[in-house]
């Protein structure tokens, strides 16, 4: 039916790159895999040798992430019945729940940081790209480069000034502090992507709003905003996942009130070391989100990567 | 007539009015869009920029806000200059560096081939290739750990499954010729999908009536791979590149709670090892100096490197 053409790839040569493919991305999510598995199993069988595949599901992870617990004496174990099925998991060793863990406040820190500086940044991004896209900046391309420029920083090395900074301004382990960092750094992204956007917008179709009797600012936001939404979705989903993964800065300016989840889920201790199926537990509630996410919007995102990358 | 009509109007209006029904100039949106973002820029990268260098010249100490600061000159830039320890870090960081973009190119690059061949499916996999891109490098670091225990772990036992070696013959992260390599597959694993995904972005852009040019030429399907594929992919596999060598050098969490720098100090990255001399061991003058040292080394590498993209690019 189709007409001929060379380079079509033979069903032969489909076959098996689709297979070697497919074979990559099945060993790649084995430790994926294996995490969200680990959540689901008794300590005892997390560290059993062979790995056991075939286990006894349990969420005693999941309730020791969630929970802090001390060990009782037998008389009070008795007098005292387990009230619900958590208790009942963590009464297998003699403790009974005294109360929440600080995982919820960390992820809930995580959620407001995230989503704070995500706004922040489209905000004030989506402002400077539509200038830089739109009107005549003077040394336009010196800015922009700049802008971007101030990626390369490693992390630390910006860390140990922004830390006195914070400390002078009371800022530190806050999360307005968090916010404006996390923006700080994901605002030259989210400039560059969405500057890409709106160029694609045609021009027309502001001048012909303006001509209407439109003022600029309402053309901004009824003719340009509308037209960019799925670029500025696309780049508020990258900025909420750099702010959701960050650790540098988190580690280092955050304790108390404003540390978020990567800094806390790695010193989640259990009885006797680190509990395994708690730590996977916590990371599999917080890598879950980004990775429904990444399968519902990978157009945008697939897009957004390279777009990024390419543009420049 | 009806000109003037218009004129005088305009003249009688008030200027708060005419402000408000003709909107700010464009010059004054212009700066008042920009100029929050450059603000912000300012107070958080460029300010702490100029202060660490400030800080390079002193042997300030954050912990003790009492004591004296005095200027010594370049005696911290001296000092790491000769450190040979610090030279071990670097050493360890083109280690890194080297073998991750190494395997990186190499396993990316191939895969964006194979999914170029569109065969059916092809974007669904390819989201799942990617999904350990969009995770966080530091819990992932954290249950690779998990995956490297030598007793129990996942790779271990993988690895005596297909080598018969005993599983707890060998530790990854605890000895001192596996735990560079350790480094160097988790970051692999996770970056991959990224090198990939700008290669897939190249192959792309090829446009097919170069191949059917080449196909009415005879030329061999090898032939055209090595002078047109390659070639056309050159610059965004050069782009990868920048983009993997320059994250890589700022390494700091995933390769923290991997290994935490250990055993000793043969994954100490130069991150790791200024986070050591500046939030543990509170020496900030010295640490800032690091950290300049740092940075014009990757901007330095990263400006020569761009200019040998651009020639590539203009062929």
């Amino acid at each position: 039916m189709s007409s001929f053409s060379v380079t079509e790839t033979s069903a032969r040569a489909k076959w098996i790159s689709g297979t070697l493919v497919i074979l990559y991305a099945l060993i790649t999510m084995i430790p994926l895999v294996w995490i969200m598995l680990t959540g689901f199993k008794s300590p005892a069988d997390s560290i059993s040798y062979p790995p056991k595949v075939v286990f006894e599901p349990t969420l005693e992870g999941y309730v020791n992430l969630f929970t802090t617990r001390t060990r009782q004496t037998q008389e009070y174990l008795e007098a005292n019945p387990p009230q619900n099925w958590a208790d009942e998991i963590v009464r297998q060793y003699d403790m009974v729940i005294v109360g929440p863990s600080k995982f919820g406040q960390r992820f809930m820190n995580s959620v407001i940081i995230g989503f704070g500086s995500t706004f922040l940044s489209i905000f004030l991004g989506t402002l400077a790209a539509y200038a830089f896209s739109r009107f005549r900046i003077p040394l336009a391309d010196d800015l922009l480069f700049f802008i971007l420029s101030t990626r390369m920083m490693p992390p630390i090395a910006v860390a140990i000034p922004i830390f006195l900074m914070f400390r002078n301004l009371g800022l530190s382990d806050t999360h307005l502090g968090m916010i404006l960092l996390y923006t700080a750094v994901n605002i030259s992204l989210a400039v560059w992507l969405l500057k890409g956007f709106i160029d694609e917008i045609p021009r027309e179709y502001e001048e012909a709003a303006l001509i209407d009797g439109y003022t600029r600012f309402q053309a901004f936001y009824k003719v340009v905003l509308p037209q960019a939404a799925t670029g500025i979705a696309s780049t508020a989903i990258f900025c909420l996942i750099f702010a959701w993964n960050e650790y540098a800065f988190a580690v280092l300016l955050t304790s108390a009130t404003a540390q978020t989840a990567p800094p806390f889920i790695p010193t989640i201790i259990g009885i006797g070391g680190l509990d395994w199926p708690a730590v996977a537990a916590g990371a599999t509630i917080f890598l879950l989100p980004v990775m429904v996410f990444t399968i519902l919007l990978r157009k945008h995102l697939l897009r957004g990567i390279t777009f990024g990358a390419v543009r420049k | 007539m009806s000109e003037r009509t218009i004129d005088t109007v305009a003249a009688a209006t008030p200027e708060k009015v005419a402000r408000k029904i003709r909107g700010l100039s464009d010059r004054a949106i212009a700066w008042l869009f920009v100029g929050p973002t450059i603000f912000l820029l300012l107070a958080i990268n460029i300010f702490p920029l100029i202060w660490t260098i400030q800080l390079s010249f002193t042997n300030y100490k954050a912990n003790r806000v009492g004591r004296e600061v005095k200027n010594i000159g370049l005696r911290n830039y001296e000092r790491i200059l000769t450190d040979s320890d610090i030279w071990l870090n670097m050493q360890a960081t083109a280690h890194f560096l080297f073998w991750t973009i190494f395997f990186q190119v190499l396993i990316g690059f191939t895969l964006a081939w194979l999914i170029n061949k569109k065969f059916k499916g092809n974007d669904l996999w390819t989201t799942v290739i990617v999904l350990p891109m969009m995770l966080s490098p530091a819990v992932v670091g954290n249950f690779w750990k998990f995956l490297y225990q030598p007793q129990i772990g996942l790779f271990n036992y993988i690895v005596s499954f297909f080598t018969g070696a005993e599983p707890s013959s060998f530790e990854m992260l605890g000895q001192v010729n596996l735990a560079p390599w350790s480094i160097v597959i988790v970051d692999t694993w996770m970056w991959t999908p990224f090198v990939m995904l700008i290669c897939l972005a190249g192959l792309r852009s090829i446009p097919d009536y170069i191949y059917e040019a080449a196909e009415i030429d005879r030329a061999s399907k090898l032939r055209q791979f090595f002078t047109i594929t390659i070639p056309m992919v050159l610059p965004f596999l050069m782009l990868a590149v920048l983009f993997r060598g320059i994250e890589n050098f700022k390494m700091f969490d995933l390769v923290v709670q991997l290994t935490g720098g250990g055993p000793g100090s043969t994954t100490e990255l130069t991150s790791i090892n200024l986070k050591r001399e500046a939030f543990e061991k509170w020496r900030t003058g010295y640490a800032s100096a690091y950290a300049i040292i740092l940075f014009v080394t990757v901007f330095g590498l990263a400006s020569i490197y761009v200019k040998a993209l651009n020639k590539v690019k203009e062929r």
